[in-house]
């Protein structure tokens, strides 16, 4: 038998690698994703002042600092009797949160996914990759890196700046949205929308175009588990927990999610260091389920903007009106909530609520808070226990990655038994399948640094004594 | 502004809760407080590809980055354009980043890399260790000497 791995080799832990263990006939006989997460953050904000958390805990991620910042100022809200916010400070907590999953989905589709989904899985690594379709398809590069401009021009103005920003605070916001810089958001809007909608198209003409292929490609009946809205409703924001099985029955549906311990638990296994969450009432090996976009397609009765109801509703027809468990319908879904996010950010720049001056509310002061949002990648918790002298004691985070752990594993070991298994020579093009399936999720690795001296991407093949067969190094 | 009006971007970038990953940023933040006439100056927890527009907008740039294989105290380098290896959203490289700039936005900006050698990464922390601040405060007079006279070719060369 010979070993697969697929490794990032980078110096510090918060890195992905994929084994898939084969035998003599090439067959997989073993296929798994490991996320060597860096689990230190819990105990390194220990000690810390409760006040500190919304800030500190951007630290844990340069993708998606603002959805860290914003759960982490919800479990706050608990904390000081805050969580009923004034209409100022949550419309613009829910703009800056907007903003953030306009910025990532863009991100994710345009620099991570086209290359892929232009080119082909075994396409030429050397053109497979973004500037491979800035060269091919400049004008669709360009659409890609404003709208996520756009996004970062959102977080600027409402979270105060790029990096640390203080935006959210226990109980409110520190700042509200001024007439000139609501105008200079304006001004750019529909510009935007336009590139939203062309967006959305892409990726749902490229899904509808090549069902026949995409529909097995790592994929698997699942569960799904998101917040919505108390009228089912698409919320990104805030929610109660609803979570369905595969055909789309109820497993429970509006749990107040400061009670998320009741239905959630998480199983440690011994060859990966990040947790698996399952739903307790189907136990480990039937409760996995999956987070993110998809899951939040398949969970919300309906979106409150237009286009992106009109959206769901076409990719609802695809399944017929069954839960979608087609792993790369994760890209259409993705869109469909890049449109409802320009949506909502057009909605809240119109609504005066965010020039108003009431931003802080407070009330009884409480010893724990739990703050959970819709993170880009899935639902993302945060819940902390603070001392009387206001230093937290106890943190635990189950972020979006960890949630979808099971899945992705499940996504590699379909792609590796469906594309890898048997074939007499595993080429670079047959690797990135699996990667393809991988990045339909795109897995938060932890944001370790990110320093110069880190190696790229290696694949080592390893026979089942240990001894390293082939080594290559892309990029 | 360098020398012959030439606009600077200097952009540091690393994670200042994991120790000395931060020297990026906190460079950037030294820098913008010397004050430099005409040098923008920009922090973020890594690059992401709409640096590229603001590259294009600038004649030089220079990306600062920790680094653990750097010669102490730092190293200065040219770089050029290259697409590199990608794997996910959370790493682009500045060779990506000038790679995109020419592509999209048709840049024909300079380009260095401020390595500055650190030396602990592996914890979650706010501090720089005592080694790599010194070796930030080099680069720093380095590198404000070297806006001064604009001469960044010979530098990167040297």
């Amino acid at each position: 038998m010979k070993r697969i791995a697929i490794e990032p080799v980078t110096r510090v832990e918060g890195h992905g690698k994929v084994t898939i263990l084969l035998d003599a006939q090439n067959r997989v006989k073993q296929a798994r994703l490991h996320i060597v997460e860096f689990r230190g953050f819990e105990r390194f904000i220990q000690g810390r002042l409760f006040w500190e958390v919304p800030v500190i805990v951007q630290r844990l991620c340069g993708i998606c600092p603002v959805s860290h910042h914003l759960a982490g100022a919800k479990a706050m809200d608990q904390i000081v009797g805050g969580e009923n916010l004034t209409p100022t400070a949550e419309k613009v907590r829910r703009l800056m949160h907007y903003g953030q999953t306009l910025q990532s989905h863009a991100l994710h589709f345009f620099h991570l996914c086209s290359p892929d989904l232009l080119f082909g899985f075994d396409a030429d690594p050397a053109i497979r990759n973004v500037i491979g379709v800035a060269a091919k398809y400049p004008e669709l590069a360009v659409q890609g890196v404003m709208l996520r401009k756009y996004g970062q021009e959102i977080i600027k103005v409402t979270a105060g700046k790029k990096i640390h920003g203080t935006g959210a605070i226990p109980g409110g916001v520190n700042k509200n949205v001024s007439i000139a810089e609501r105008d200079a958001l304006l001004k750019d809007l529909d510009q935007n929308v336009t590139w939203a909608r062309s967006a959305l198209k892409l990726a749902k003409d490229y899904t509808v175009e090549h069902l026949e292929t995409l529909a097995p490609f790592g994929s698997f009946d699942s569960n799904h588990l998101s917040l919505v809205r108390a009228d089912g409703a698409m919320d990104l924001y805030h929610g109660n927990l609803k979570a369905i099985d595969a055909a789309g029955k109820a497993i429970f549906d509006q749990v107040d999610y400061q009670n998320y311990l009741d239905y959630i638990a998480e199983e440690v296994r011994p060859w990966s260091y990040m947790k698996f969450p399952f739903i307790k009432s189907l136990g480990p090996e039937n409760g996995w389920y999956r987070v993110g976009p998809l899951a939040r397609l398949n969970t919300a009765k309906f979106i409150d903007t237009p286009e992106a109801e009109a959206a769901r509703k076409e990719f609802v027809a695809v399944t017929d009106g069954k839960p979608n468990n087609i792993t790369m319908a994760y890209h259409w879904a993705r869109l469909i909530e890049l449109l409802h996010s320009v949506e909502k950010i057009k909605e809240l720049l119109h609504d005066p609520d965010l020039q108003g001056t009431d931003l802080v509310v407070k009330g009884e002061r409480r010893n724990e808070g739990i703050g959970l949002i819709e993170a880009p990648r899935g639902t993302l918790f945060h819940h902390y226990k603070v001392n009387e002298n206001d230093q937290i004691t106890m943190a635990n985070l189950i972020v979006s990655t960890t949630n979808n752990n099971e899945p992705m594993n499940r996504a590699v070991q379909r792609v590796a038994a469906d594309h890898i298994s048997g074939k007499p020579e595993v080429t670079e093009g047959l690797l990135n399948h699996v990667e393809v399936a991988i990045r339909a999720y795109d897995p938060c690795l932890s944001c370790a640094t990110h320093a110069l001296g880190k190696m790229p991407l290696v694949v080592e093949l390893v026979d089942c004594e240990g001894k390293l067969v082939d080594r290559r190094a892309k990029g | 502004m360098g020398k012959g009006g030439r606009r600077v971007l200097v952009i540091g970038y690393g994670n200042p809760g994991r120790l000395d990953d931060g020297l990026g940023p906190a460079f950037a933040r030294e820098l913008e407080r010397a004050g430099l006439p005409g040098v923008t100056v920009d922090a973020d927890y890594q690059l992401a590809v709409e640096d590229a527009q603001a590259v294009a907008e600038h004649e030089v740039v220079v990306f600062v980055d920790a680094s653990l294989t750097a010669p102490e105290p730092f190293t200065f380098r040219r770089i050029e354009a290259n697409a590199g290896g990608q794997f996910s959203s959370h790493i682009v490289e500045p060779e990506g980043v000038l790679a995109l700039a020419q592509q999209l936005f048709g840049a024909t900006t300079e380009a260095y890399v401020l390595g500055i050698r650190g030396y602990v990464f592996d914890e979650f922390g706010e501090t720089i260790s005592e080694q790599a601040q010194a070796n930030l405060a080099a680069a720093l007079a380095f590198l404000e000497r070297v806006i001064g006279e604009g001469s960044f070719s010979e530098a990167a060369k040297s």
